[in-house]
């Protein structure tokens, strides 16, 4: 960042500063909001669980230093401003003052720092290595917080939203067994609403933090989660407003179209901004025919990516061009485009060598279907059409989520589908999928693919600790092409999950967290 | 004498099955851990791929705080041990004791299955009685049928079709959930709304049973009508009522006795569909959530419970036996 980045940072902070602290005209204090989570977490504690639902309902409960913008902007979050030294090698927060606990004990910087560098890199996957880059971490008073990098890490700043850097109270935890602290079941954090009952199997019931910081924050008094197994009886639920907000994929993709009907509802695709899921159509680049490019490239001819965007998605999804979400930073368009076409698919297969038995059948492929609900089988059954029309045999094969995670862990499989976050900028995001340094047998998530390219390693490696924008955006514009060439694996879409409210309730959708926001400025009016 | 000698048998024999019972629930809780273990999967790439992260330590901690770590035989030999002292173990999953975790579910099922159970029982034995005793006429044509189509009804269509009639269309029922969250409401007023939300999954629970103690009841109501004692009742001038609660209904009803006594052991466990239709906040959904996460703590802690539970039932059907035909106690039947 240089010195004229670091004045607009600045600005950028004390700009958004008075946007969560003040109350505008027309906001009422009271009311409920009643909405769903699928499926049940098994805890709330967001430090020691980041499954998608208990961040939805931790995110309320749990905050970090910063939230994000739709733009991917950091705005405060707990801290009111931050500092950053033109070396990039020192971060300081500021935080607001008279922050508490829902015990009632003070929030300090001692509770960060605890958090960040005891507990975090402890029991938290992406924050161990985001926080892996720290050297030191400081606390010179209450409000200030010190993180001194060991090297320029870019994303720095992004790396504290509610899930990826979650406060919990030092008093509680120090010198314990953190997952075992049997105050876990009490989830204390400085969020704008506080547990009061979960009842198991059946809701999850938060209620006001009276000791908020933020002047009259929360408005709503209380927010009760609904756990329904049952996509029908979800769908049900909102339309007949015993819930008045749905998130992520409580509602199947086929039954959202029905709800912009519906005159009381609004149906957005905003707040998904900073996870952007990336869909892609995975090829075990081990395994012959998966292991040449010509075949990976046909992968991405013979998909009818519109159509599947249509007709199994149901229009919540947007084609992908390449690795990175044109919702992420420094997505690059200007690659190469792979237009629908059968006729380019197979001459793609006929040059490789890869040609028609007398039967027409090139090949017999299994595709591991993700036991993650209707629409991962119609992309299933869509693809093994898709395949079929080049002469392969797709043959889906089902399994559970355990299966599936062995499975695609342990590099047993061929195909599959997987989505992943984007987390707001590639370094955070996109790198692990494609660097080598991530080929981890046994771990999901990471380049299970198994594709490998130095070039490609060292264009990430460099950008992750780049600070200059415009350099950091020429590596990744470099990276997007040889990926797009290379295909390590089909891109498919950028769904857009939705998000779907009573109108009734406003500024539920304010940030690029949506739904896993604290909700602290939501208001019925 | 023979009334002595019954009570005397029935003791003997209830304390034997006791003898047994302890053996049989060790073996079975041996058969549950491997059968478990049989399934593919590692709870701790579950939570990782639920998290979207993973990384080595992430698993490498999980599966020693689970006791994955440890080889097999290590975990079965501790399994058994926490067993022989009734401890149901914990859920690292839920980060609960599974034994919490399994009583706080246990009474909405027993309400929703015992209930379904129940009235199914009394219904279905009815009209199977009533259409076997009208056996040929059209009466007995109509709950054949009947019964027939809630055979054939798949449970969570039945739900589903429920919901949108009287929920969606007619808006007398709640469509899901034990009970009005967020209301205070006094004891009695709690009850009656427990029970509004109660009777759209008791009926299309016990829709199924009810056909099927129906069918049962009938055939078994027409051969018994055909046996000699019947026809001696009659010959010896007995009337119709007392020919039918005096001597049919009680011998018709062993059968019936066996496939409840089979069935009562399901109650416990839950019923997955209806419970995932209607929200109902049960076990059997815990059971089945406990599957896909390959929560084995919870999972086998269920197994056992269920397996003792159907033991203990099937040693209370035999005993039921004894009780409606004494011949049973002499080895004469």
């Amino acid at each position: 960042m240089n010195r004229r980045e670091f004045t607009q940072a600045m600005l950028a902070a004390g700009a958004a500063l008075p946007l969560g602290i003040t109350r505008a005209a027309g906001q009422t204090r009271g009311g409920t909001l009643n909405t769903i989570i699928q499926p049940e977490p098994p805890l709330l504690v967001t430090a020691f669980n980041q499954q998608q639902p208990t961040l939805t309902l931790g995110g309320k409960i749990y905050e970090s230093l910063l939230k994000y913008g739709a733009d991917l902007k950091p705005m405060p979050g707990m801290a009111q401003s931050w500092e950053i030294s033109p070396d990039g090698l020192t971060y300081t927060f500021k935080l607001f003052p008279n922050i508490t606990f829902h015990d009632g004990k003070p929030m300090t910087s001692e509770d960060v720092v605890f958090s960040c560098m005891k507990v975090l890199t402890e029991t938290h996957p992406r924050a161990r290595q985001n926080f892996a880059r720290v050297a030191s971490a400081e606390a010179p008073d209450p409000l200030t917080v010190v993180f001194k990098l060991k090297q320029p890490f870019a994303p720095f700043l992004g790396c504290f939203d509610c899930t990826s850097a979650p406060i919990v109270p030092k008093h509680i935890y120090e010198g314990t067994d953190f997952r075992k602290n049997p105050l876990n079941d009490k989830a204390i954090g400085t969020g704008p609403f506080k547990l009061k009952e979960w009842v198991r199997g059946s809701h999850v019931h938060l209620v006001r933090h009276e000791g908020y910081y933020l002047k009259d924050q929360p408005y709503l008094d209380e927010i009760i989660y609904r756990i329904i197994p049952d996509s029908a009886s979800r769908a049900l639920a909102l339309e007949n407003g015993t819930v008045q907000l749905v998130q992520w994929a409580d509602i199947e993709f086929f039954d959202v179209q029905r709800f912009k009907a519906q005159k009381n509802l609004e149906v957005t695709t905003k707040g998904y901004e900073y996870f952007a899921p990336h869909q892609w159509l995975e090829m075990n680049n081990r395994i012959a025919p998966m292991n040449d490019k010509r075949f990976r490239q046909a992968v991405m001819h013979l998909i009818d990516r519109d159509a599947l965007a249509k007709r199994v998605y149901f229009g919540s999804a947007k084609v992908a061009t390449g690795p990175i979400s044109s919702k992420t930073k420094f997505y690059d368009g200007k690659v190469k485009r792979y237009d629908y076409s059968i006729e380019k698919a197979k001459a793609l297969l006929d040059e490789m060598g890869l040609k028609p038995d007398a039967n027409g059948k090139r090949a017999e492929i299994k595709y591991v279907v993700p036991p993650y609900g209707e629409s991962y089988q119609r992309a299933g059954e869509f693809f093994r059409q898709s395949f079929a029309r080049v002469g392969i045999d797709l043959v889906l094969v089902g399994t559970d989520m355990a299966g599936w995670a062995e499975k695609v862990g342990n590099w047993d499989y061929e195909m599959t589908q997987n989505l992943l976050y984007q987390l707001g900028d590639p370094a955070l995001g996109v790198a692990r999928t494609y660097v080598s340094s991530n080929i981890k047998k046994g771990i999901l998530f990471s380049n299970t693919q198994g594709y490998s390219n130095p070039e490609v390693d060292k264009l990430f490696d460099e950008a992750a600790v780049t600070l200059d924008e415009a350099r950091r955006q020429e590596l990744y514009s470099r990276v997007q092409q040889i990926l797009v060439e290379d295909v390590p694996v089909a891109w498919t879409l950028e769904l857009e999950y939705p998000i779907i409210y009573d109108k009734a309730f406003k500024n539920v959708v304010s940030t690029g967290i949506g739904s896993h926001e604290t909700f602290g400025a939501v208001y019925k009016s | 004498m023979i009334r002595l000698g019954n009570a005397a048998t029935i003791g003997l024999m209830a304390l034997s099955r006791i003898a047994q019972l302890i053996a049989v629930i060790l073996l079975i809780a041996t058969f549950n851990f491997v059968l478990v273990r049989a399934a593919p999967g590692d709870p701790a790439q579950v939570m990782a791929g639920q998290s979207g992260a993973s990384d080595p330590k992430l698993l490498e901690d999980l599966r020693k705080e689970y006791g994955l770590d440890k080889p097999y035989v290590v975990q079965l030999a501790s399994y058994l041990g926490r067993v022989v002292k009734l401890d149901l173990g914990y859920s690292y999953r839920q980060r609960r004791p599974v034994a919490d975790l399994v009583l706080e579910r246990l009474p909405a099922t027993l309400l929703l299955t015992v209930t379904a159970f129940c009235l199914a029982l009394l219904i279905g034995t009815t009209l199977g009685a009533l259409a076997g005793l009208a056996a040929g006429t059209v009466l007995d044509t109509v709950f054949t049928v009947l019964s027939l189509v809630l055979y054939a009804t798949p449970v969570f269509w039945l739900g589903l079709m429920l919901v949108l009639v009287f929920s969606v269309t007619l808006g007398w029922l709640p469509p899901f959930g034990y009970e009005t969250i967020n209301v205070k409401l006094s004891p009695i007023e709690r009850a009656l709304d427990v029970a509004k939300h109660l009777i759209m999954p008791v009926t299309s629970l016990a829709a199924i049973y009810l056909a099927i103690y129906a069918r049962l009841m009938r055939s078994s109501i027409i051969e018994v009508a055909q046996q000699d004692f019947i026809k001696t009742a009659r010959a010896k001038g007995l009337t119709g009522p007392s020919i039918v609660f005096g001597h049919m209904l009680r011998n018709a009803l062993v059968p019936v006795v066996t496939v409840a006594g089979m069935q009562a052991g399901a109650l416990v466990g839950g019923a997955v569909v209806i419970e995932t239709v209607f929200a109902w906040p049960g076990l059997g959904r815990l059971t089945f959530d406990a599957l896909l996460q390959r929560d084995y703590p919870v999972l086998l802690g269920i197994f056992l419970i269920l397996s003792i539970v159907v033991i203990v039932l099937n040693l209370l059907t035999d005993l039921i036996y004894k009780l409606i035909d004494p011949r049973m106690t002499t080895g004469a039947a």
